[in-house]
């Protein structure tokens, strides 16, 4: 890679002195991409746009909006009905949580699917989870601003999972809170966290960028680029990839924006918090309900450890779990495209987890799918056993025991005859 | 920076000195940045006007047996239930390796006829129904916690579901016959 020669003066007088535009050319211009890359590997992007957006949209609703438990409901209400476009900003900010969900829920699939987690790609695929446990974070307090019923309960709830620890449990729960319940001194912490959170999470992005444009990107074969063949230049070949996924991705969004923005959302929450009235159904918002029937499954003691304290830790576990996964998987194959067995189990993982947020979202005592005699909590559990048998079991197994497809001598080979040879 | 000449494999007085300093630099920076952060930590914690609404009186008078009502006591609801005489038989009947959380119903109580428990459930905190008339009040004719599915009987004891332990009994004195003050 040579260095650019800038023209414009003014351009190379800067870059002389702090090298901007060498770096922008190097990482943005230059970028040696896989020549292969399908529309799986557009939600990177995707997600970095859906950030920036919910970064600006959030601070023009900060101008009108006032953390105060008597307020902040109303100071919403204020901001859909009186201030200008307000209904519109508050709709992309609430529909965008939603969709920054969607966009790395496919992005993370997608790097199971290709075993994007693999060396060298270790601490690219650690930052990325550290960014989706940053993004629940925010997710999670944001949630609770508006100060609705669900705003208000699901923060009883969440906040009281950290009771189920021993002896530092309680205290820890009051610190948290700031008072003897879920009050004023609560949302006002939540509403300033929720503000600084972005950015680190815009910190790990830059962090995840880097790691990603050292170790390059993988691709739908696994096999790293081995000749400037293999690759294309990153602009224009994929930034007008990327733009163009981002149009069909913007009319997704924005039909939620504009036709059915309370879709995603729980009607209870424009009901003003009631400390005295709990809902009859709580539940949390549909990109926690996986997690929150992993932490709902446990109801039974295991050596004496309380059932409560149980469903917290396996529902920690569920994304730590993530993290070990590169040394967790033994196949020698990234892509799970030549792995006949692996991408059985695969399937069964993705189906596992939609089957995980259906039990999230139902009581546990309701019939699973209406099927008489089946419980959604039996279901849940069985859903909670295969989700940590998948990582802890079939991972390391299925990789010692398949014999992968053979794979293709580089990623040009694979491009002229066509992908994978059945 | 100076180098250590190093006459034998031993350490000379200069670096035993050297790493001491270090230690107890390093020392003194921990505990200093420990004791710096402190007080933001603490800023978290219940702050003195919180903690100032510790108490609230209630005029028992106007509950009738059987009825009950939600006090906000610390932004959180306490019962306080007027227990018939069969609720009181009930719960002084359940022998206590029954319970989760065993307690007798005298344990629980100042005055029989009323039950006065903190009303968060004691799994995630919701607010368990069966206080108002016509809510669901369980198995036990307690108290029934939509979130999660805990039933608490006529003392405020969990008998099924996630909860771990009993609801909590706040401290109160009963000022006359008719009026409690809660905290």
């Amino acid at each position: 890679m040579s260095a650019p020669v800038w023209n414009n003066k003014v351009v190379k007088w800067v870059d002389d002195r702090l090298p901007v535009f060498s770096m922008l050319h190097h990482s943005a211009y230059e970028y040696p991409t896989p020549k292969n890359l399908s529309y799986m590997w557009n939600f990177g992007s995707l997600a970095g746009f859906v950030l920036v957006t919910m970064i600006l949209s959030g601070i023009f609703l900060v101008m009108n909006y006032t953390p105060h438990a008597d307020m902040a409901f109303w100071s919403v209400e204020r901001i859909m009905r009186d201030v200008n476009y307000g209904w519109l900003i508050r709709y992309i900010h609430m529909n965008g949580a939603s969709m920054f969900f969607i966009c790395v829920y496919i992005h993370i699939f997608r790097g199971l699917y290709y075993g994007s987690y693999k060396a060298p790609r270790e601490m690219l695929w650690w930052i990325g989870i550290l960014i989706l446990l940053a993004m629940m974070a925010t997710a999670f307090m944001g949630y609770v601003l508006p100060w609705g019923q669900m705003s208000f309960w699901g923060a009883t709830v969440i906040t009281n999972l950290f009771s189920a620890f021993p002896i530092i449990g309680d205290p820890l729960v009051t610190w948290l809170w700031g008072g003897f319940s879920v009050d004023n001194p609560t949302l006002n912490r939540f509403f300033s966290l929720h503000y600084l959170m972005p950015f680190v999470i815009l910190g790990l992005v830059v962090l995840h960028v880097w790691a990603l444009h050292t170790v390059r990107s993988n691709n739908p074969t696994g096999v790293e680029i081995k000749t400037p063949q293999d690759a294309i230049a990153f602009h224009p070949y994929y930034t007008i990839k990327d733009l163009f996924g981002m149009g069909v991705f913007l009319i997704f969004f924005l039909f939620f924006v504009f036709f059915a923005p309370d879709f995603f959302g729980e009607p209870d929450n424009y009901i003003p918090a009631n400390p005295l009235v709990t809902p009859p159904h709580i539940v949390p918002e549909w990109y926690f309900l996986p997690f929150y029937a992993i932490l709902r499954s446990i109801d039974f003691t295991v050596f004496g450890i309380p059932a409560k304290l149980l469903g917290v830790l396996a529902m920690f576990a569920s994304i730590i779990v993530l993290f070990v996964i590169p040394w967790l998987d033994t196949s020698k194959v990234r892509s799970s495209k030549f792995r006949p067995v692996y991408k059985w189990f695969f399937l069964i993982l993705f189906i596992d987890c939609f089957i995980l947020g259906y039990c999230g979202k139902k009581a546990p005592d309701d019939y699973f799918m209406g099927i008489e005699g089946l419980k959604v909590i039996t279901v849940g559990q069985l859903a909670t056993l295969y989700y940590f048998a998948h990582f802890l079991l079939v991972m390391p197994i299925v990789g010692k025991l398949e014999r992968p497809k053979p794979l293709p001598a580089s990623i040009s080979e694979s491009v002229l005859k066509g992908g994978a040879n059945a | 920076m100076s180098q250590t000449v190093q006459s034998s494999g031993d350490h000379t007085p200069d670096e035993n000195r050297r790493d001491f300093l270090t230690l107890a630099t390093t020392a003194v920076g921990v505990v200093g940045t420990g004791m710096a952060l402190w007080p933001f930590v603490d800023s978290m914690n219940p702050s003195k006007d919180v903690l100032a609404l510790a108490s609230v009186e209630v005029n028992l008078s106007n509950i009738p047996v059987g009825q009950a009502v939600k006090v906000m006591w610390r932004g959180k609801p306490v019962f306080i239930r007027h227990r018939t005489e069969r609720e009181i038989n009930e719960a002084e009947e359940v022998s206590l390796n029954e319970l989760v959380d065993p307690q007798s119903d005298e344990a629980r109580v100042q005055k029989k006829e009323w039950l006065i428990v903190v009303g968060v459930c004691t799994h995630l905190g919701c607010i368990p129904m069966g206080t108002a008339t016509g809510e669901t009040r369980g198995d036990y004719d307690g108290w029934y916690c939509p979130c999660h599915g805990s039933h608490y009987d006529t003392s405020g004891r969990i008998r099924k579901g996630p909860a771990p332990l009993n609801l909590v009994v706040p401290t109160y004195t009963f000022l006359t016959d008719t009026s409690v003050q809660i905290g």
